[in-house]
């Protein structure tokens, strides 16, 4: 509704018959004009009963208050009389307060003089207290210093100082100050020389200091001598747990642990109440001089415990040591919060470190005094038979064994060490929660400087053996053997299982992480050693070719070939290259698998060489260069120096043909007889018998024995061979 | 590249001996013996290179007193070389070896061989039987040593019949024999140098007493040597040890460079005369190995420039591997007129003439 309608109109709606509005000629108006005349009939009604209610209703009321209002009247003329008396006895108290407070002040101001000289006389007497507590102190910090009991003796001086000072001028108190001063001085001077003195603990100095400082001596000064004197008695300590004799490593770390660390725990923990944390104090200038202190003494002892844990590595318990360790490490970790800007624990790591890797590093040295052992003792063996029996197959047994004893025992003695080493990653041990250390110990201390170390030791110490201009004297060449032999076995199957042992025992490969790079693979090794053995067992074969080559080439030079008389027999020196060969083989084939040669009956071959060596006869003897290059081009070309396997037979041949090689190479060099190449003639024939068996390709064998004697028939001056027939039956006479 | 392929020149006969001809600068030319126990098939080859064309050009000289064993140039004359020979002699149809100084005759150029003008026989009957080698003094044209059994013989070879004007005599439990000597360049008119067995000695020829030894030089036999031609005190050594050595005769205990490349008797070892970096090495394994021992060269390699000569530094070790030959070689010279040339002599009569490959020369320029 909007405010014109509002005014225009009354408020309320006038046709509302219970409305304060209601406006009854409106409303009659209203029924008449718009009701019919039932609706008004009955309206008529309903109004009429409405009033009759209403009436009703009205009546009921007026009646029950009219009782209450009548009562309400008894009640007020009740209380109207009450009050009158009330009137009456609050004058009356008025009366007697007046009175009571007119007394009270006639006593108070009679009382008043006592009290004040009472208060007075109580302030004399604290007074007096005071000043006997004066009196009496000197005496008593006398008796307080006697009994030792000096902080309290402190104390009672610092609660008298400023009285003292204060009154200082007064004659009386000046004695009370001087006697006091006196005392405290010689207070002072007893504190001073008590921690001073050797004997007295950290803690007993850190209170006298403590008291010193109270009596506001020099910081800097009380600082610098503490720090001193804390210093002398940490070297005296670490002096002492050098020199006592007899104790172990870990009675040395308990020790250590006990007596200095803890020792310089308190002094730090002491230093740092008394200076740093003032902030009255130069904090950092404090702080600096503490850790530099610390710093200092722990460096001292790092270097102690390093020289211990050297010299206990010399002797050697490793389970001992690695508890030791770890008891020295735990005890760092845990004081580690000594001083802020230096890690301990890290340093402590570092030396647990350094230690495992010297562990390492010792063991690899007795892992190569070992080896050089072992093999200084396979060539005494190896010389030792040859003294009593010149029979091969004894010396060649030894072989078999000395290799497997030889790799067996090497193997063995680096699980040893490995084993020995694994104390260092027990579980339960401090250091071993330390990534750094374990990553270091296991990756590189224990597989690369222990395992593989030794394993290039092993292959160089081989290899050495191969060198020219040795210093040591040229080994039995059947040592040669064993150490091929021993590389062989070493890359066949020892590193796989050494490797995987360590890898196995030392978790590397969950520590391997970003230093992967620096690892060396296993067919790295493998090669090196492979390749070691390929070295070793062609100097061997260079060196049995060389010596045989010595035999055949003297033969050859010092025989005077052109006064030769008839061949009757083969030369000795032939006989002995086969001995010679039979020797070598039973000691390659101890050691060594027969090796693969063409399939051939070994009957039909000699046969198809005989009749080969007769064409090539009568080749030689027509005495033309042209004829003899062109059988060269249509024979296969023969590779004189092929590789050598690591096979019997490949060894063998690769002796044989150096030796032959040499035997050609003599003949060429000089003049022969007729007799001369007839002899030449019957020794072919009779290596040509024997040596077949020795080699891969007997085709090799024939080849260089015709070019020897081809050769020796170009050399010959009336060439006239013998009868094969005849060569045949003194090669089968012997 | 066809400059790589070696030049053939083939002989009747086995050979074993072959010399530069050191006095002809201007034409590549080598000279061979041959050796055949028909006394009086011998001859004397002297083979041109040309350069040009890649050709063979040859002279044949009759040498028909034996069979050649060794054969050496003149440093002066182009035209005159000894030769050490074994005849026949008549008297007991026993060999004997010969030295004796020819000259080869200019004339009639065309015939198929011409007798050598022979200057004059060396008398060594009396000092022993092997003759091993006369050598020509590197610059006194008059002087050449003669090396035969335990003796070496210095001649004056200035006159019809060489005079005998020094003998060194080695003295020895086994009676020593030398198996080859050389002038010692390096200590130009005073010092020879002989080898025996494994042993190789210098002889200082003005008090006929030993310089200097280096005793078991090779576990075997000493076949040859050869002095560093620029560096003084350095010599290189082979044997029958399959390894070449190379000394610095102040420290004689140990060899400076040891190579064992080949895997048989090392005959001959040859410095390259301008760039000592090199050296060749014949062995009866048929093979003949270019190896570089710039170690102990004369002029390091970071001379020739100043950047980058660290990694321009060659390591010692094989360069080239020449297994052209199909017998044993016994002799390998360089060429006198051109350095990067070189011959090398198999026993089967084959010559092959080589030239440092383009890829390794580059190296040295």
């Amino acid at each position: 509704m909007s405010r014109a309608e509002e005014r225009g109109k009354p408020l309320g709606n006038p046709y509302d018959i219970n409305g304060p509005y209601f406006n009854p000629d409106m409303y009659l108006q209203k029924i008449l004009k718009e009701s019919s005349l039932k609706q008004v009939m009955d309206k008529e009604t309903e109004v009429v009963r409405d009033t009759q209610s209403l009436h009703s209703e009205m009546q009921t009321l007026v009646y029950e208050n009219y009782n209450k209002f009548i009562s309400a009247t008894d009640t007020i003329r009740k209380m109207k009389s009450d009050f009158k008396k009330m009137e009456d006895e609050m004058d009356m108290l008025a009366k007697n307060m007046g009175s009571i407070t007119s007394f009270s002040e006639s006593i108070s101001s009679t009382l008043q003089d006592t009290r004040q000289h009472i208060s007075k006389l109580s302030g004399v007497h604290t007074l007096l207290k005071r000043l006997q507590f004066l009196f009496k102190l000197p005496s008593k910090l006398k008796s307080q210093m006697e009994v030792g009991n000096y902080s309290e003796a402190v104390r009672d001086y610092l609660h008298t100082q400023r009285v003292l000072e204060q009154y200082g001028n007064l004659e009386s108190f000046q004695g009370i100050q001087q006697d006091c001063n006196a005392i405290l001085k010689e207070l002072m001077d007893q504190l001073r020389t008590k921690f001073k003195s050797q004997d007295c603990s950290a803690k007993e100095v850190a209170e006298s200091i403590d008291l010193l400082l109270q009596l506001s001596e020099p910081a800097e000064v009380l600082c610098a001598e503490f720090l001193n004197h804390s210093e002398s008695r940490l070297v005296t300590q670490l002096q002492a747990l050098k020199i006592s004799p007899g104790q172990d490593i870990i009675e040395f770390v308990d020790l250590g642990s006990s007596g200095f660390l803890s020792d310089l725990c308190f002094v730090a923990t002491s230093f740092t109440d008394m200076f740093v944390n003032k902030s009255n104090y130069h904090d950092e200038e404090m702080s600096a001089k503490l850790s530099f202190f610390v710093k200092t003494n722990m460096d001292k002892y790092f270097e102690l415990v390093q020289w211990r844990v050297e010299l206990e590595q010399e002797v050697g318990d490793t389970a001992m040591l690695v508890r030791a360790l770890d008891r020295f490490h735990r005890r760092l970790t845990a004081i580690n919060t000594l001083t802020a800007d230096t890690d301990f624990a890290m340093m402590a790591t570092e030396i647990v470190i350094r230690a495992g890797r010297r562990q390492c590093r010792s063991h690899l040295h007795t892992l190569k005094a070992h080896l050089a052992d072992s093999l200084t003792s396979v060539r005494q063996s190896l010389a030792a038979p040859r003294l009593t029996s010149q029979e091969a197959s004894t010396a060649a047994g030894l072989s078999t064994e000395l290799v497997t004893s030889l790799v067996l025992s090497t193997v063995e003695k680096i699980k040893g060490v490995l084993q020995d080493l694994k104390v260092f990653l027990q579980p339960e041990l401090a250091f071993m929660s330390k990534r750094l250390f374990v990553e270091s110990f296991c990756v590189e201390s224990v597989r690369e400087c222990l395992v593989v170390g030794f394993i290039h030791h092993l292959t160089a110490t081989a290899r050495s053996f191969t060198a020219q201009n040795q210093a040591v004297p040229c080994p039995t060449l059947a040592l040669l053997l064993i150490l091929t032999k021993m590389c062989l076995e070493f890359e066949s199957t020892s590193v796989q299982y050494l490797l995987k042992l360590t890898d196995e025992w030392f978790n590397v490969e969950e520590h391997c992480g970003q230093i992967m790079q620096g690892w060396t693979d296993q067919s790295e090794i493998c090669t090196e050693l492979r390749s070691a053995a390929q070295d070793l067992v062609n100097h061997y074969v260079r060196m049995q070719g060389l010596a045989i080559s010595q035999m055949l080439r003297k033969s050859v030079e010092t025989r005077d070939w052109l006064h030769s008389l008839e061949p009757r027999t083969v030369r000795a020196v032939m006989k002995r290259v086969m001995e010679e060969m039979a020797m070598v083989e039973t000691q390659v084939g101890m050691l060594f698998e027969e090796g693969s040669r063409p399939e051939r009956s070994s009957d039909s071959s000699r046969k198809t060489h005989s009749r080969h060596q007769h064409r090539s006869l009568t080749n030689w003897s027509s005495h033309s260069m042209a004829a003899t290059n062109i059988h060269k081009l249509f024979s296969e070309r023969i590779e004189i120096f092929a590789p050598v396997e690591f096979s019997k037979v490949s060894i063998l041949t690769g002796i044989i043909k150096i030796s032959l090689k040499t035997f050609l190479e003599c003949v060429r060099l000089r003049t022969f007889s007729k007799y001369g190449l007839q002899q030449i003639q019957v020794d072919t024939h009779y290596l040509q018998l024997y040596l077949w068996r020795f080699v891969a390709d007997e085709n090799l064998v024939h080849f260089l024995l015709d070019e020897i004697l081809g050769s020796a028939i170009n050399r010959c001056l009336d060439p006239v061979l013998m009868e094969p027939s005849v060569v045949e039956i003194i090669c089968e006479r012997i | 590249m066809d400059e790589d392929k070696p030049s053939l020149y083939g002989l009747e006969f086995p050979a074993r001996s072959l010399a530069a001809q050191i006095a002809e600068t201007e034409v590549v030319r080598f000279l061979v013996g041959t050796q055949s126990l028909k006394f009086a098939n011998n001859q004397i080859h002297l083979v041109e290179f040309d350069e040009k064309n890649g050709t063979l050009n040859s002279k044949v000289y009759q040498h028909d007193v034996g069979e050649v064993w060794s054969l050496t140039s003149s440093p002066k004359d182009p035209n005159v070389l000894s030769t050490c020979y074994n005849t026949l002699r008549q008297e007991d149809n026993d060999c004997v070896m010969k030295s004796a100084l020819w000259r080869m005759p200019e004339a009639s150029p065309g015939d198929a061989s011409t007798p050598l003008e022979q200057l004059c026989l060396f008398d060594t009957a009396q000092y022993g039987t092997q003759v091993k080698v006369t050598a020509f003094h590197p610059t006194e044209t008059e002087q050449a040593a003669t090396v035969v059994d335990n003796n070496v013989l210095i001649w004056d070879v200035g006159e019809a019949t060489p005079r005998l004007t020094y003998k060194v005599a080695f003295e020895g439990k086994g009676h020593p024999r030398f198996t080859t000597g050389k002038w010692n360049h390096q200590q130009v008119s005073s010092q020879f140098a002989t080898a025996n067995d494994s042993t190789i000695r210098g002889w200082d020829l003005r008090t006929s007493k030993q310089a200097w030894a280096i005793e078991n030089a090779h576990s075997q036999l000493v076949r040859d040597l050869d002095f560093n031609p620029n560096r003084l005190f350095f010599v290189g050594t082979c044997g029958d040890d399959a390894s070449c050595k190379f000394w610095d005769l102040r420290q004689t205990a140990a060899p400076v460079v040891t190579m064992a490349k080949h895997s048989h008797w090392v005959w001959v070892v040859r410095y390259n005369q301008v760039r000592d970096q090199l050296v060749l090495s014949a062995s009866s394994d048929g093979v003949l190995l270019l190896s570089s021992v710039a170690s102990i060269a004369s002029a390091p390699l970071e001379e020739d420039d100043g950047d980058g000569d660290e990694a321009k530094r060659m390591p010692d070790g094989v360069l080239a591997t020449h297994d052209q030959h199909e017998d044993s070689v016994y002799c390998v010279e360089w060429s006198a007129a051109n350095p990067w040339c070189f011959a090398s002599l198999s026993y089967d009569g084959r010559l092959l003439i080589n030239k440092v490959a383009r890829s390794i020369m580059i190296m040295y320029l």
